[in-house]
């Protein structure tokens, strides 16, 4: 399943990497500590978090994530759209809290397979 | 394996360098760990290889942002191995035991809220390793060295 599909179903807002919604996604990972993402999250997850500052950005990047999805509203830090612009990484923001969220995709990446 | 043949290569290693990081700059926390993937993918080395040095050379990277005033990191590859050096000038590790505990952090609230300070960090780096050693002076630094067998 692609990012753009996840997007229209769930009315997600595309704050950067607008180009990059082709990207595949594989699977999900759901959590603020950047330890524990870096760890066991996997190539091809969308990450859903709730920090929206710049090392968000660098994670994604080296853990090479389909994009990631901010909960609650929340809008990334001005720093960290410049980096995820120039890192070519889609950020998407979801007004619901990260446990709908995760429940949301996880049974959309459930229908797909 | 692809093996590109790097400027700095040597007899016994493949490629090797120095990067260097600045204590205190979150802005750039992640640039050297995103630099060194690159250039291990770029020699040609397994996905599971690259993964594993890059998340040893990130919580690494973090370490030396969150708590020394400047530090570096030293790769080097060789046919058999990539070897991952981490010095830092900072206030050290006065009790590497306790450190090394999950869960174990000095992290201040700044960087807790930016969800750094977990106290995972050397557990991370010591779990990814095939050999990992510590070292620590107070007052001094912390000298990390790391090797991941690629054969």
């Amino acid at each position: 399943m692609d990012i753009e599909t996840i997007v229209k179903k769930l009315n997600l807002k595309v704050r950067s990497a607008s180009d990059r919604l082709k990207n595949n996604v594989t699977g999900g990972y759901t959590g603020d500590l950047l330890s524990d993402v870096m760890a066991n999250s996997h190539e091809g997850d969308i990450w859903i978090t709730r920090q929206v500052h710049q090392n968000i950005v660098a994670i994604a990047t080296l853990k090479e994530h389909a994009g990631i999805i901010l909960v609650n509203s929340c809008e990334p830090a001005t720093d960290t759209l410049e980096k995820a612009v120039k890192e070519n990484v889609p950020i998407m923001v979801s007004n619901l809290p990260a446990f709908e969220l995760t429940g949301k995709i996880y049974n959309l990446l459930a229908e797909k397979k | 394996m692809k093996i590109k043949v790097c400027a700095t290569e040597t007899e016994n290693s493949l490629y090797k360098n120095s990067f260097y990081i600045e204590g205190g700059n979150f802005s750039d926390a992640g640039t050297v760990s995103t630099r060194i993937k690159s250039i291990l993918k770029n020699i040609g080395l397994p996905n599971d290889i690259v993964r594993k040095s890059a998340i040893i050379c990130y919580e690494s990277e973090i370490n030396i942002v969150s708590y020394a005033r400047r530090g570096k990191i030293n790769l080097t590859v060789t046919p058999k191995t990539v070897e991952i050096e981490v010095v830092d000038e900072g206030p050290g590790i006065p009790d590497i035991e306790l450190a090394m505990q999950q869960g174990y952090s000095t992290a201040n609230q700044q960087i807790r809220e930016m969800g750094f300070g977990a106290g995972m960090g050397l557990h991370n780096i010591k779990s990814y390793s095939d050999i990992f050693n510590i070292s620590s002076e107070v007052a001094k630094g912390t000298f990390l060295k790391m090797i991941i067998n690629t054969q």
